[in-house]
């Protein structure tokens, strides 16, 4: 596929140019006898013609993606945008004549955020499903689940929004569309301590805590090893259970303890009940944030509003002069529409992007190789830069991203809870990493000047 | 280091959250301590109140906690006609227990089915004056958003105290957990009595769910996570006990808080369990069991 375009919810093509005039009605032909007559005929002429490679394609067996994806559950919110991007990329794909000259199925079963489900759903895809190709589902938990059985198969993964899944095992056609990079573990953290120490003077003392969860388990340890690299002294290490409701006692103590910095790493209800409890505790420290799952979502920014303002936390894209990537302005918009009907994250700017961008890659690796052959694809994508809608790619020998680019930033100057105001680049600040900073860290946290 | 503030900052917020958990888990209380029936699906009904609270905030501002009191009439009818569907199937043919199970299975996952294509997986807040600021004593620093839903939690349980052991109704319902066969031989309708009894519990579900949804952000999946803390203050409070369950909430929460101040959070589970396995070593029937 050449360029950036994309299919709206009702199938039209469109690039940037239209986009940017499809709010001008009236504009187009008027549907008369005479074109409806043009038109009923071009569409028999279509389907009887042979030559077609568009009809060719379609008629072709599909090649069948499979993946599980988390339509409910703690996660379910994520999965359901993801699965809009990678539907955005059948519809082009298909649009355009199909991949190979074969039409895209894709096949997806709810994995409901649990790994229990994980091996019966992709023993269903690889042995009933038949699919040709498999994407991992979001999250490390069910991407931990599903490497070893695609491990098994010699498959190809494709995952999106997962942690170190691949530390242990060292697949080499394992991949994974997260700009943590190579080293996750300690890179999700790096770019908020490397935050920290622009502060002047230079802080002390730090605070780690996080849900027991696979991912908080693995971003913690990271942010101890990086609290150590920068002489940080860890005077408040916790851990909380997954189903806490309560998070002011959590934050009593922290402040008891007294530290300049705070790292959370948390995943959705968590995050707004750390930043509500950070809030009503009026948490008095230098920065605060971290790689807390959750403020990357519409809904929750759109109501937690003004008590974002000076958390410093990750996000994979927000809209600023350096990270206007070619084509994602256009794949945000084309989203953004079809999100309102889909019910998907209004926004899309944390995984959509990405999901779409690990599809270009599929796309472009089968196209070079020609075929489906899993150890061709693997080898392509190992020794290929790509350029997507989230910038140019490469992968290093573990999967990963071979360079790490999380943004770290820092939400500034919330009113009230209108959600557009996200789509200014004034209130989203990369501080992190400097290359597409967009601007400097405020501190001292003022949540309790708020 | 813990020092006398931050402890007693533990205590209070452990009863403020323990006054939450006494709201959710009453409904169980009654339908499972005091009817017997296995109401695997009342946490889901929590969640449903949840969202009512959130479509009529989000749409028309109005407070969450009296969006589901006012709901909590149209919850009542909606456990009447469910106790009356259970009834019919599975109790009244002596197929109750294990069967009924499955049913309130089946009921958990068609409501949480529909509010997941209702709604979203998206979390849902709400937004309400006393969400953020706090009410602070010489010592002591209160979230409003856990006073609110403990003042609204005590009226509750404190109502239903009272309508329990102070009306004829109320009376009629203990008798029919304490002996079904014997008031229905002094020619009282136990049916029309339980089926009673199940729509309060289901009209709770609609007020907890307010106050849920003031507390954290809620998404349709939540309620599983409730399952195992509602049917455990349940049996520590001693079945069919409005007063044990309150006890048995503020134990919980109290001891949940506390060895989050003390030991940390990750231990906080491990120390209320065992608090709870404890107390049933030593009362088997809970604590106002009989």
């Amino acid at each position: 596929m050449t360029g950036h375009i994309f299919r709206r919810a009702d199938g039209r093509r469109v690039s940037s140019p239209e986009l940017s005039s499809r709010n001008n009605p009236g504009k187009g032909p008027r549907l008369t006898r005479r074109l409806f007559g043009r038109a009923l005929m071009a569409v028999s002429a279509l389907a009887a013609s042979r030559s077609m490679p568009l009809s060719a394609a379609l008629a072709a067996d599909p090649i069948k993606i499979g993946f599980g994806m988390a339509q409910s559950g703690p996660l379910g919110g994520n999965g359901k945008a993801a699965l809009l991007a990678i539907e955005m990329w059948r519809d082009n794909i298909n649009a355009s004549g199909g991949l190979l000259g074969r039409p895209v199925q894709l096949i997806y079963y709810d994995d409901q955020t649990n790994p229990a489900l994980i091996p019966g759903i992709y023993s269903k895809l690889f042995d009933i499903d038949k699919v040709d190709l498999v994407l991992g589902g979001y999250g490390t938990a069910v991407q931990a689940a599903a490497l070893p059985i695609v491990m098994q198969r010699k498959q190809v993964l494709i995952g999106t929004g997962a942690v170190a899944v691949n530390d242990k095992y060292n697949y080499n056609k394992y991949f994974q569309m997260l700009p943590n990079g190579s080293t996750a573990r300690t890179s999700t953290s790096e770019g908020f301590f490397q935050a920290a120490m622009t502060m002047e003077p230079k802080p002390k003392t730090a605070a780690i805590v996080g849900a027991l969860t696979e991912f908080s388990h693995n971003v913690i340890l990271g942010a101890r090893e990086n609290a150590e690299k920068f002489g940080l002294k860890i005077v408040y290490d916790g851990g909380y259970p997954p189903n806490q409701v309560e998070f002011g006692s959590i934050l009593r103590s922290i402040q008891a303890a007294n530290p300049e910095v705070v790292f959370v790493a948390s995943y959705p209800p968590d995050s707004a009940g750390v930043i509500r409890a950070a809030y009503e505790e009026k948490l008095k420290t230098r920065i605060f944030g971290g790689a807390m799952i959750g403020l990357q979502y519409s809904e929750l920014k759109q109501q937690l509003g003004p008590m974002l303002n000076d958390v410093l936390c990750y996000e994979f894209y927000v809209p600023a002069p350096t990270t206007n990537f070619p084509g994602i302005k256009q794949f945000l918009e084309t989203y953004q529409e079809r999100a309102k009907k889909a019910g998907a994250d209004l926004l899309g700017f944390y995984l959509p992007p990405y999901a779409y961008a690990g599809m270009e890659i599929l796309e472009k690796a089968v196209t070079a190789t020609n075929g489906l052959d899993a150890n061709a694809i693997g080898r392509y994508i190992h020794e290929t830069t790509f350029d997507t809608v989230v910038g140019k790619v490469s992968f290093a020998a573990n999967g990963d991203w071979a360079k790490p680019r999380l943004l770290y930033v820092q939400y500034r100057g919330i009113v009230g809870n209108d959600l557009d105001q996200f789509k200014q680049l004034d209130t989203q600040i990369i501080v992190e990493p400097p290359e597409f900073a967009s601007g400097t860290l405020h501190y001292p946290f003022a949540a309790s000047s708020q | 280091m813990v020092t006398f503030n931050l402890l007693l900052n533990a205590v209070v917020t452990g009863i403020l959250l323990g006054g939450f958990y006494a709201a959710v888990t009453i409904g169980i209380t009654i339908a499972f301590g005091m009817l017997d029936i296995v109401n695997i699906a009342h946490p889901v009904f929590i969640v449903m109140g949840s969202f009512i609270a959130y479509i009529v905030n989000r749409t028309f501002g109005v407070d969450p906690i009296l969006t589901v009191v006012m709901a909590s009439p149209l919850f009542f009818l909606l456990g009447v006609a469910i106790f009356r569907f259970y009834y019919a199937v599975f109790e009244s043919s002596g197929k109750g227990s294990l069967r009924g199970l499955a049913f309130f299975f089946g009921i958990l996952f068609v409501i949480e089915v529909t509010l997941l294509l209702a709604f979203g997986v998206d979390y849902r807040l709400v937004q309400t004056s006393y969400i953020g600021p706090n009410v602070g004593f010489e010592h002591v620093d209160l979230p409003l958003r856990m006073v609110i839903p403990f003042v609204g939690s005590m009226a509750l349980v404190s109502g239903l105290h009272i309508f329990f052991s102070h009306t004829f109704v109320g009376r009629a319902i203990m008798a029919v957990a304490q002996d079904e066969f014997a008031l229905s031989l002094m020619a009282v309708d136990t049916v029309a009595i339980k089926q009673l009894a199940f729509g309060i519990a289901i009209a709770t579900a609609a007020i907890a769910g307010g106050f849920l949804i003031v507390i954290q952000p809620v998404d349709p999946s939540l309620g599983r996570e409730y399952i195992g803390r509602v049917f455990a203050i349940c049996v520590l409070g001693g079945m069919g006990s409005v007063t044990g369950t309150v006890i048995a909430a503020f134990l919980l929460g109290v001891v949940e808080t506390i060895t989050s101040t003390l030991f940390g959070p990750s231990w906080a589970p491990a120390v209320s369990f065992a608090a709870l396995l404890l107390t049933l070593a030593v009362r088997p029937s809970g604590i106002m069991g009989r």
